[in-house]
């Protein structure tokens, strides 16, 4: 049975000019264990849809879904306080913006400490024994140093570390990860996509990677939805989907790859849908 | 003509230290950006300079652009040394270079309509009268792929990839040589990526410009790049044409980042799969 089930969602904005729909009917299930893909240009309704899963989206939002469960049960009637055990515990987010996604008045260490100690209830000495073995797990250097670090003084790929560790802090058994390593340059981002494929296996935790990059999709996922302007275009395991894309979308986006350039000239998405047209 | 072209840029030994001032707890130190850097690039050509953050590829870049002076080494653009510390340039100099920089919603004026825009180069370095003046911007918006009526529009009316477009036709209003583009498609979406780099190709061929072009990304460099510069910790580790750094990188550098670029081959994601299956099926 999949572990997070989503059957026909919606998500409309109230905005000053009327609705505006950003996901439109999108089914996504993920598996135990199973890392899923979602890849999508700006404004595909990528983030969205989690978001509505993490319940984290604005009151000007308005979600509808046939089915939302996870682990069978429907999130969308779950009390505030079950909502509040499941999310942040059994599911966590990290995002993409580390730096920023801290608080820059506190140290890093008080800030794990305290996602332990509210979420999972440890006094203050278990929290700081647990917050040093998650870092020494997520790999920070001199971890015991680091722990009274200000995010100011440490690196994005530090830092996006440190939002890792508090995110596998409950033993999550899903992770949702949006745009992990679009902030980080390319050598930290391998080593920080390494890290959650290390840890996703560790932990056997399902994963989902919400991305733009078709080259980290390439690097770690299972199975990939690829969507555009709110709708599902395509689902497809990573191989089938890089060596035989069916949805001329999916064509398009592999095509405008410069690495994939034959030629002078580099096909661009319009130009596909206009050979669509014409056929 | 004579036979060796002279190079439309040329560096030599450019260093650029930045002084931090010291504060209450803080000792003023100074941290040199960019540690004696030759380069030179030839006209119609591309120098793709590739580095991460903190590795002075902007600063380099800046210095190209004749934003900062550099704190030594020889700066000359079609020949002649250029110390802009000793000498503002004129008009006919900044003609000459050009930038386009990575984030098209922070370069433009939110204030400024996109005709305005397109106008300001020549109102400030050149004597064309208003008529002329409009008549070039309505060319170049044609040039870059945008419409006429987008002349009385403000910037926050267009989509990154517009804006962008905007920006490369500001910087060409004066008709440069030479176009200095710092991570100009990092902030786009993968499509209009494709879209920028087609019409950069373009303009090259149809002006003969010659681009110094900063990236992070190794794949949109390999496109583009004619010759590449790899850059780190303020120095060059390695130089080359595209061509050969690609098939043979030397530099340990190099090779680390050639490593860490996430391949997109299908042979590749094959060969993850089924090591993934393996490791399952062991545990």
């Amino acid at each position: 049975m999949a572990l997070l089930n989503i059957r026909n969602l919606t998500v409309k904005f109230a905005t000053a000019t009327g609705s505006f729909t950003a996901v439109d009917g999108i089914d996504v299930s993920v598996d135990k264990g199973e890392v899923l893909a979602i890849v999508g240009e700006s404004g595909s309704g990528k983030s969205v849809s989690m978001l509505a899963v993490m319940g984290l989206l604005p009151d000007t939002a308005t979600i509808t879904a046939d089915e939302m469960t996870y682990d069978g049960r429907d999130i969308s009637r779950l009390t505030a306080s079950e909502r509040r055990r499941l999310i942040g515990r059994e599911i966590t987010m990290i995002f993409q913006e580390p730096v920023a996604s801290l608080n820059p008045s506190f140290t890093t260490g008080f800030q794990i400490e305290e996602v332990l100690r509210l979420n999972l209830g440890m006094s203050r000495s278990q929290a700081r024994a647990r917050a040093l073995e998650l870092y020494r797990a997520v790999g920070i250097p001199e971890p015991e140093e680091k722990l009274k670090s200000y995010p100011h003084q440490m690196s994005g790929g530090q830092c996006q570390r440190v939002m890792i560790a508090m995110a596998i802090a409950s033993n999550p058994r899903l992770l949702i990860a949006d745009e992990p390593t679009t902030a980080l340059d390319v050598t930290i981002q391998k080593q920080i996509l390494d890290l959650l494929m290390k840890l996703q296996e560790d932990y056997g935790m399902a994963l989902i990677l919400i991305t733009h990059d078709m080259g980290v999709v390439a690097e770690t996922a299972d199975r990939v939805v690829v969507q555009y302007k709110g709708k599902k275009m395509e689902e497809a395991d990573v191989l089938s989907l890089f060596e035989a894309p069916q949805h001329p979308y999916t064509r398009a986006l592999l095509s405008a790859l410069p690495e994939n350039a034959t030629g002078d000239r580099l096909p661009t998405v319009s130009d596909f849908f206009a050979q669509e047209a014409a056929r | 003509m004579s036979a060796p072209q002279t190079p439309v840029v040329e560096g030599r030994a450019i260093v650029q230290d930045y002084h931090v001032p010291g504060g209450m707890f803080a000792r003023a130190k100074t941290v040199r950006a960019l540690k004696g850097v030759d380069f030179k690039v030839e006209k119609g050509k591309t120098l793709a300079i590739v580095g991460e953050s903190g590795s002075g590829k902007s600063t380099l870049a800046r210095v190209i652009a004749l934003i900062d002076a550099p704190s030594g080494g020889e700066l000359r653009i079609e020949g002649k040394p250029v110390d802009i510390r000793r000498q503002r340039p004129g008009p006919e100099m900044r003609s000459k270079v050009q930038m386009v920089f990575q984030n098209p919603y922070g370069s433009l004026n939110p204030r400024q309509k996109i005709g305005d825009v397109l106008m300001e180069p020549l109102v400030i370095n050149t004597n064309t009268p208003a008529a002329e003046r409009r008549e070039r911007a309505e060319a170049m918006l044609a040039k870059v792929g945008l419409q006429p009526e987008h002349f009385n529009r403000y910037p926050h009316m267009f989509s990154g990839g517009q804006r962008q477009r905007i920006a490369i036709a500001r910087a060409l209003m004066l008709n440069p040589s030479l176009l200095v583009l710092d991570e100009p498609v990092s902030a786009l979406d993968l499509s209009v990526q494709a879209q920028v780099l087609n019409l950069l190709a373009d303009l090259q061929d149809e002006f003969g410009l010659t681009y110094v072009f900063v990236s992070h990304d190794l794949s949109v460099v390999r496109y583009i790049a004619d010759d590449v510069m790899v850059i780190s910790k303020g120095e060059a580790v390695e130089q080359g044409s595209r061509e050969v750094l690609f098939a043979d990188p030397q530099h340990p550098y190099t090779r680390q980042l050639f490593a860490a670029t996430p391949v997109t081959d299908v042979e590749a994601i094959r060969a993850r799969v089924q090591r993934r299956k393996a490791a399952r099926a062991v545990a």
